[in-house]
Parts: structure tokens; sequence; C-alpha cells
């Protein structure tokens, strides 16, 4: 089977985070009022082919914690659905 | 005989050369070695500068799976010393041989300046012929060299004394004022100022040489006086 995936990169709670912030203090001076918690990530897709969803889960799981994210100051939000074709 | 000190040069580094030429201002033997295995017949290596495959993804985070890293990982196992400057020390941290991680500057401002850092260990490969409190004028020049770890990291940190280098007056946001660790062994260093550059009184400062002469000193210790912790008066 064939999985579009999504995997949406973010800094861990409690990591600062220097482009969020510095969009956050730019959007007052713009006009935008009343936005805080800005954070910034990275957002990656690509499709995996593998026997059933548990084993793309598993092979992603890696992939993220060995290459896609620095697991000391991310973590990554992994969406999985069956390719359109 | 003098001293041979390995130059990683992965596909976009770019400080390597400047290293080379550094280490033999200082008496060691300094060669380039390209990134492929194995690393042999050499006495410490340094992972140098520049943007090491394109700092894709993040910084280090593809050269840490280059097949030099499995000869730079062992030759630290076995005690050797190994020093990380700059995207170098990125390298370090994204392959595990080093706590933390560096991230953008805080304001996502590019540094690129002198520096003063303070020496805070000669327990190291790359301070054990400098003095605690010693301040260093050594350049910065980056964008990604915010240190960042876990509370929990920053105590563990402290308590083995492994921040090496702090900054005098913070350029990046680094936790701590950090410039620089070393792991719990001592032997791999890390830091984000380019010793290189401050070694030759044409750069403005030579103050290089302590960081890169320490590597060099640390070189002709062998690896079994790597666990002895030494005091100040005992290098001094």
């Amino acid at each position: 089977m064939i999985f579009d995936c999504h995997v949406d990169v973010q800094l861990r709670p409690g990591i600062a985070d220097p482009q969020g912030s510095t969009i956050e203090r730019s959007l007052p001076t713009l006009g935008f009022d009343g936005i805080d918690g800005v954070r910034v990530g990275k957002s990656i897709r690509f499709q995996i082919s593998a026997d059933d969803e548990a084993g793309a889960r598993s092979e992603l799981d890696d992939l993220c914690a060995r290459f896609l994210t620095n697991p000391v100051i991310e973590d990554a939000t992994i969406t999985l659905s069956p390719a359109a074709n | 005989m003098a001293p041979v000190i390995g130059v990683v040069q992965f596909p976009g580094s770019n400080c390597e050369l400047d290293v080379v030429e550094a280490i033999e201002g200082l008496g060691g033997n300094g060669r380039v070695l390209w990134r492929r295995p194995p690393i042999s017949g050499v006495d410490g290596i340094v992972l140098p500068g520049g943007f090491a495959h394109g700092d894709y993804l993040r910084p280090g985070a593809i050269a840490r799976f280059s097949a030099v890293m499995e000869s730079v990982i062992a030759f630290a196992a076995d005690g050797g010393p190994v020093l990380g400057i700059c995207n170098g020390f990125q390298v370090l941290t994204e392959a595990g041989l080093l706590p933390g991680a560096l991230q953008k500057n805080h304001g996502l401002k590019f540094r690129c300046s002198q520096a003063h850092i303070r020496v805070e260990t000669i327990n190291s490969a790359a301070t054990g012929t400098a003095g605690v409190g010693d301040v260093l004028e050594i350049p910065i020049n980056h964008f990604e060299g915010n240190y960042t770890c876990s509370p929990e990291t920053l105590d563990e940190l402290r308590a083995n004394d492994q921040i090496v280098f702090r900054y005098v007056d913070n350029p990046n946001g680094s936790t701590d004022d950090i410039a620089g660790v070393c792991n719990a062994q001592r032997n791999v260093v890390g830091l984000m100022p380019h010793p290189e550059r401050a070694c030759h009184p044409l750069l403005g400062s030579v103050d290089g040489r302590s960081v890169l002469g320490s590597m060099l000193a640390w070189t002709s210790r062998g690896t079994s006086a790597l666990a002895a912790p030494t005091s100040a008066s005992t290098v001094r």
C-alpha cells in the first residue's frame, strides 16, 4: 500500500522559538493585535510504501527520531492516510 | 614528532584550510581528510566550520550520517581529541557526541564579529593549556549558534564541569551564555567561535592559539590520562 504522509515538526514546548517570537513582535506594527503564542515549524510531505498502516507508522517513527527531527529540541506529529491513487 | 591533526572536509565545509594553516603555525601537522573513511594515522580530529552537506534540514543533520562519522565516533570512543568548530559543533551535537542542540540565533540575527569568551574549565581537550577565567577574543560567524538544552541537561553540564566556554556578552541567546561544551570524558569539545581565525596578529587576535594549542598538547597525553581530572595548579 502507498500512504500519503505529513510530518509536522515543531519545537518542543518550553524551547524558545526565535522565529516565532520575531514574527510575533512584528505583528502589532503591522496592525495585527491580539495574536500570541506564535510558533514556527516545518511541514514535510511525502509518500511511503508499506504492507499496512502499522508498518508505515513504525518506519515513520524511526525516520522522525533519527533524521527528520532533532529530539533534543523538536517533536513530530505524523499524519498518515492511504494515497488517493 | 609533530602531532597529526585530521581536519574533516565534508561537501560544503569551508574552514578546513584555515584550520590546517593554524595547526601548522602551532607546530602541528594538519591534514585535510575527505569525508571518506577510514581515518587513520591521526592524533586528533577537527570538524571545521562551513555548511556541511548544505545544512539542509538542520545544520549537521545530514553530515552526521556521513560514512566518515563512524570513524570519528570510534576515534572519540578511544579517547582521541575531537574538536568541532561552529558547523563542526553542530555536527557533533547532531551525532550525539555532545549534548544539546544549536538553533537559530535570538532575534534571527546572523552574528559575524569578534566575541569574548571565558574559559570555564581547563579540564578539556581545548583548554588544557589555558587558565580558568581567561577571556579569549575569537571571532564568531553563525546564524544557528543559540545553544539549547533541557533543564536536566543543563544541570548535568554544570555538575560535571562540562561547560568549557561562556560568552562574556551573549550574542545569540545561548542558554546560560554557553559558547562551548565538552562530553563527559572531556576529549570531545564543540564551540561556536572560530579559533583558527584568531591565530595570527594580522587577524587581530592570537587567542585562538590557546584553543588549538591545547588540543595539540592533549594529543601527547594518551588515552590513559583521559579519565584523570586535573586541577588548575597541576596543569599550569
